[in-house]
C-alpha cells in the first residue's frame, strides 16, 4: 500500500467499513510512514471533535419559539 | 390475537405510528414528531446556510411542506430523512436566492482540488479540546466548516455532526453512495486542513 491508496481508504477505515486485511495493510504502511500517521491521526480528531461538539445548539427560548411557529403554520393549513 | 403482528426480526420504527395518526388527522402525533426532530432540522439548516434567521424560516417550512406532503411519505425511508431531504432543498434554495448570480446545488464545488492531498503534517495532539474553553472552539469549529464549499459541507454536516448512515445521506441527498463516499473524504481532509492550522498556530504561539 502505498501513501495515495492509504488516502482513498480513509474514510471506509474511520467508518470502519475495511476488511481486517486492508486494516491491517494500513497499520503496516503508518507505522513506516509518518506523514500518512500523522494524517489518519488529525483527520481523526477533526471527525471527533465535530462530533462532540454543539456548534450549533438551540437554546430553550429559541426551541419554543421555533415550535410554536411551526404549529402555527402548520394548524393554519388545515 | 392481533392481526397484524410484525416479525421480531423486523422492527417497526415508532414513528411510522406517528405518522400513520398524524395521516389521520391527529394534530397531536405531529406535533410529537414535531419535537422530536426541530433541533436537527434547525441544525442541518443551520450548517447549509450559515445564517440564524435563514434557519428559522427553513425549518418552519421544512415542517410545513412535510405537513402539506404526508400523505406522499409511503415509509419507504425513515421519517427523518425524509423530513431532511425536504430541509436540505429548503436550505440549497435558499443559498442559490442568496447568490442571485450563482447558482448553488450539490453539484457545485465538487471539483475543488484543494483537500485530495493532504499537506498539513503538523500533529495537534492531545485533543484540542483541553487548550480551548467550549466557546473559542466551537468559533474554530465555525470558521473552519464555513470556508467549506455547500456540497462538502452539507455531506459532511448530515455524516459526522448528525451522524446519518451514509446510506440516508445519499437518500437524504439525491446523490449516489459512491458520490457521498468521495464528498465526505475530501470534506473530511479540508476540515483537517483547516484545523490543522488553527491548531498549529496556537501550539507555536504558546511555547511549551
Ligand atoms: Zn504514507
Amino acid at each position: 500500500m502505498n501513501c495515495t491508496d492509504l488516502l482513498s481508504h480513509l474514510s471506509d477505515y474511520f467508518d470502519d467499513q475495511l476488511t481486517t486485511e486492508l486494516r491491517e495493510e494500513i497499520s503496516e504502511h503508518t507505522a513506516g510512514c509518518q506523514h500518512c500517521r500523522v494524517v489518519l491521526n488529525t483527520t481523526h480528531q477533526t471527525i471527533e471533535v465535530y462530533k462532540g461538539n454543539e456548534i450549533y445548539e438551540v437554546s430553550p427560548g429559541l426551541r419554543e419559539r421555533l415550535h410554536s411557529a411551526i404549529m402555527a403554520k402548520c394548524l393554519a393549513k388545515r | 390475537m392481533p392481526a397484524i403482528q410484525s416479525p421480531a426480526t423486523e422492527e417497526v420504527h415508532p414513528d411510522v405510528a406517528l405518522v400513520a395518526r398524524a395521516k389521520a388527522g391527529d394534530t397531536a402525533a405531529f406535533e410529537q414528531l414535531v419535537r422530536q426532530y426541530e433541533r436537527q432540522i434547525f441544525r442541518v439548516a443551520q450548517h447549509i446556510t450559515q445564517n440564524r434567521e435563514d434557519a428559522e424560516d427553513i425549518t418552519q417550512d421544512a415542517f410545513l411542506k412535510a405537513y402539506e406532503k404526508l400523505e406522499q411519505f409511503q415509509g419507504n425511508s425513515k421519517f427523518s430523512t425524509w423530513l431532511v431531504r425536504i430541509a436540505v432543498n429548503e436550505s440549497l434554495m435558499r443559498l442559490r436566492k442568496r447568490k442571485t448570480s450563482k447558482t448553488v446545488s450539490m453539484d457545485e464545488d465538487v471539483r475543488t482540488e484543494e483537500g485530495s492531498i493532504p499537506r498539513d503534517f503538523a500533529e495537534w495532539r492531545p485533543n484540542p479540546e483541553q487548550q480551548y474553553n467550549q466557546a473559542e472552539l466551537a468559533d474554530i469549529l465555525r470558521k473552519t466548516i464555513q470556508g467549506l464549499p455547500p456540497g462538502f459541507r452539507t455531506v459532511f454536516t448530515l455524516r459526522d455532526v448528525e451522524n446519518l448512515s451514509t446510506e440516508e445521506t445519499a437518500e437524504a441527498l439525491g446523490l449516489s453512495v459512491p458520490a457521498v463516499k468521495s464528498r465526505l473524504l475530501r470534506a473530511r481532509l479540508q476540515l483537517r486542513e483547516r484545523l490543522s492550522r488553527y491548531f498549529r498556530q496556537k501550539q507555536e504561539g504558546q511555547p511549551a
